[in-house]
């Protein structure tokens, strides 16, 4: 690695070896206690993927369970301890801080033309609080056999079950104020670092969607925090907020649950939409199609985001026109989503589409994800999602958003930033066909359950009618693909740090700040602070001059 | 904003030390200062959380609710709030000598501020003490003793009271904690520059701390304070 030289940008009059923001120091020391938001952001990246194995691994058990109607190879108690496992782990660890943890941090400084983020240290200590507050939920989840699910309703949560749940709570309150501080941090930078020229409508859409994701964040998540300072009162203080027999109420938990947790969902999802924009328009050589409905939809996805938290509870006890008034608040947000879906498939149109790694990604990404949103549709209708509430159908919708949508995007975001940020290219042939097995593997696990739920088989259940059983095969079946799918990007990628071809400052002839640099790039980004004269996406002044 | 900032310049002694990823001393002054607005943004949904919960329970049980909130001492409470303002007053002189570079008063006024916080959670601990004493303190498993009619939610009062309150307490301790930190810079005389960065964001967090008492006391002090005596239900 210390022959990597890079003469491109030749910065030429002092004498010394072009460093870059790896190679400045190799000790364990500077990786910990980095200030650099591009380490933080391979800091995250390391994180995650720990978090996203284990959560797959704990997914792969249980669907191996449920090859079969009967229970076998793990018994109920183990089996909700399991989902309960994958659903906290994939939701707090791996989605939510996942694409802004990575790629937001390695990339918005970047791309507005900044140093590093407004707060370097709030961003390490972000990242301190994400790994701390993970671990310490993992340990007690597994030691304590947390089988709540992921959603932790009172009074089971409450009164029910053993105390482990009090301190898996505390690790995701941890892990609530990484998130808290993450956001600030963006909010602040996109506010305050952008270089000169870098007007809010040159900002890449990506900046956008992260902005939008940083502004739930900071709304949402407090009420997240609140909300488990209350259980920890109701189960440590023996208050009866949420329990019924001192008068309190168990559906105001899940209000205050949901309140955060749906807007939860589009911090999930945002920064997906955010990198599909990059990733189409740089291979299909367009400017995004209507750039500002996009950036405005990210915004309405926000806040409408905070107004679709009942369509959780339509079964729960909520009023009727409660349900009917998030009904429909649930089917307005379909708006900005179908409108990003569209804009994204006009930029498609009549571009030089070059079907590499990350836009195979992207096009998966748009499919599952319109899938995904419109079977959101029908939950949102009250008549339809009394009948498949709480069956694999919500299971397969949120499914198809969450991997089908914000997994697709976050690999083929990977795959296109990896060579700015580690100086290698990745192995392309490889690189295709696990995207193309991503794709297959996972409809084959997740379209069955579309069926399995709408013919009524719940969710949580690992024990089931012998009818479903080919269904159910055939989603391990897939889950077994996807698993090993997931495999491929991790070893060719690690492989491709010693082997790869040394990456050029721009290998896919994309514009955006972030390709104006070398790979990788300098410790603080740039030589010099780059001024902005030019639109975001502006293929059209850049004709294709592709490297082969 | 940008006003107050370019006041060191006119002064023109000493630039402040500006970190490394800033391209100047107003672009790193904006970015704090609007991180700790937007850092008390996520303070106010979580207080937020708390008072609709409080809001909530208050409507579905008014009357148990009026009666609790009449064990609390209205005088205690308005001494308290009396106490609260001033001390947001005297942090707001200490931003004001900040901006002057008067740094020996900002000290001054720092070490006023925490001794009124002080008094601020002595006269809280005294409440807590007298709650403890009459047995409406369901904290851990202390007995509840409450005569009168539906001591459920009259328990859940308490302990949001003592919820609430006890959050904004401990906010108050941070506030304290980092004020006097910037103490010692002060008699230094390290503010006489007019750079006033720290004690303006620590003095904007204070001043929030005060809101949220603003809007604490009334909800839990005096909403439907008229009802006095229980009425034969």
């Amino acid at each position: 690695m210390s022959a990597v030289l890079e003469h491109e940008t030749a910065p030429a009059p002092i004498v010394r070896e072009p460093k870059n923001y790896l190679n400045v120091a190799w000790t364990v020391r500077s990786w910990l206690l980095t200030v650099d938001h591009k380490r933080i952001g391979l800091l995250y990246l390391a994180g995650i993927t720990f978090f996203f194995l284990l959560g797959g691994a704990a997914a792969g058990i249980f669907r191996l369970e449920l090859m079969t109607p009967q229970s076998d190879l793990v018994e109920s108690e183990t089996y909700n301890k399991l989902f309960t496992l994958h659903g906290i782990i994939m939701i707090f660890f791996f989605l939510v801080p996942g694409i802004p943890g990575v790629l937001g941090n390695f990339l918005i400084p970047i791309m507005i033309g900044a140093r590093d983020m407004a707060f370097p240290k709030l961003n390490l200590m972000s990242w301190y609080l994400f790994m701390i507050g993970g671990i310490f939920t993992l340990y007690v989840t597994v030691a304590g056999g947390v089988d709540t699910g992921w959603t932790f309703y009172t009074p089971y949560s409450s009164t029910y079950s053993n105390t482990y749940v009090m301190a898996t709570a505390v690790g995701i309150f941890i892990t609530g104020f990484s998130s808290i501080l993450t956001g600030l941090n963006f909010i602040v930078t996109v506010h305050k670092m952008r270089c000169p020229g870098m007007t809010w409508f040159r900002l890449p859409l990506f900046v956008w969607s992260n902005y939008a994701t940083a502004l739930i964040m900071v709304l949402g998540t407090p009420v997240l925090a609140i909300t488990i300072l209350l259980v920890a009162l109701e189960r440590g203080l023996k208050i009866g907020i949420f329990d019924p027999r001192l008068g309190g109420d168990p559906v105001l938990f899940q209000h205050l649950f949901w309140f955060y947790s749906h807007p939860a969902v589009y911090i999930m999802v945002l920064p997906a939409m955010g990198v599909i924009s990059e990733l189409v328009a740089a291979f299909s050589r367009n400017r995004v199609f209507g750039y500002k409905l996009v950036a405005f939809a990210s915004l309405a996805i926000a806040v409408l985001g905070f107004l679709v938290w009942g369509h959780h509870m339509f079964v729960s006890g909520q009023s009727l026109y409660a349900g009917m008034v998030f009904s429909v608040l649930s089917m307005l947000i379909a708006i900005p989503s179908a409108i990003k879906v569209f804009n994204w498939t006009l930029t498609l149109w009549r571009g030089e589409v070059t079907f590499n790694t990350p836009l195979l990604y992207a096009m998966g990404f748009l499919g599952l994800f319109t899938i995904g949103g419109l079977t959101g549709l029908f939950l949102a209708t009250l008549g339809i999602d009394v009948h498949v509430h709480d069956t694999y159908f919500v299971v397969a919708h949120f499914h198809y958003v969450m991997v089908g949508g914000t997994v697709m995007a976050y690999l083929g975001g990977i795959h296109y930033w990896w060579p700015k940020m580690t100086g290698k290219m990745y192995p392309e042939g490889w690189a295709r066909f696990s995207a193309v097995l991503v794709f297959v593997g996972f409809n084959l696990t997740f379209f069955p359950q579309f069926i399995l739920g709408y013919l009524g088989m719940p969710r949580r259940y690992h024990v089931y009618d012998e009818g479903f059983q080919v269904l159910n095969v055939m989603s391990t079946a897939g889950a077994s693909i996807l698993g090993i799918a997931y495999l491929f990007p991790i070893t060719y990628l690690i492989w491709s740090l010693k082997y790869g071809a040394k990456a050029p400052a721009n290998p896919w002839n994309a514009v955006g700040l972030e390709w104006m640099t070398s790979s990788p790039p300098p410790t603080e980004n740039f030589i010099e602070t780059p001024v902005v004269d030019f639109e975001a996406y502006e293929y059209h002044r850049h004709p294709a001059e592709r490297h082969g | 904003m940008s006003t107050t900032a370019t006041l060191p310049s006119a002064t023109a002694k000493r630039t402040p030390v500006v970190a490394h990823h800033f391209d100047d001393w107003d672009q790193q002054y904006d970015a704090c200062v609007l991180g700790m607005w937007t850092f008390l943004v996520t303070e106010v949904m979580f207080f937020g959380g708390a008072i609709g919960v409080y809001m909530i329970y208050r409507w579905q049980y008014p009357m148990a609710f009026a009666h609790a909130s009449n064990e609390l001492d209205v005088w205690l409470g308005t001494f308290n709030t009396f106490i609260l303002l001033t001390s947001s007053l005297t942090v707001a002189l200490g931003v004001r000598y900040a901006h002057t570079g008067e740094s020996r008063k900002v000290g001054w006024m720092l070490i006023g501020t925490i001794f009124l916080g002080a008094i601020f959670l002595g006269i809280k601990a005294y409440e807590y003490y007298t709650k403890f004493h009459h047995n409406i303190a369901p904290l851990l498993d202390l007995p509840f003793d409450w005569g009168g009619a539906d001591p459920g939610p009259t328990k859940i009062f308490f302990g949001l009271y003592f919820g609430m309150t006890g959050i904004h307490a401990l906010h108050m301790i941070i506030g304290v904690v980092l004020m006097a930190m910037f103490i010692p810079a002060a008699f230094r005389n390290e503010y006489r520059d007019g750079n006033s960065l720290g004690v303006e964001v620590i003095g904007l967090y204070w001043h929030f701390v005060d809101l949220v008492w603003i809007f604490l006391f009334p909800l839990l002090y005096l909403v439907d304070r008229a009802i006095t005596a229980p009425p034969a239900l």
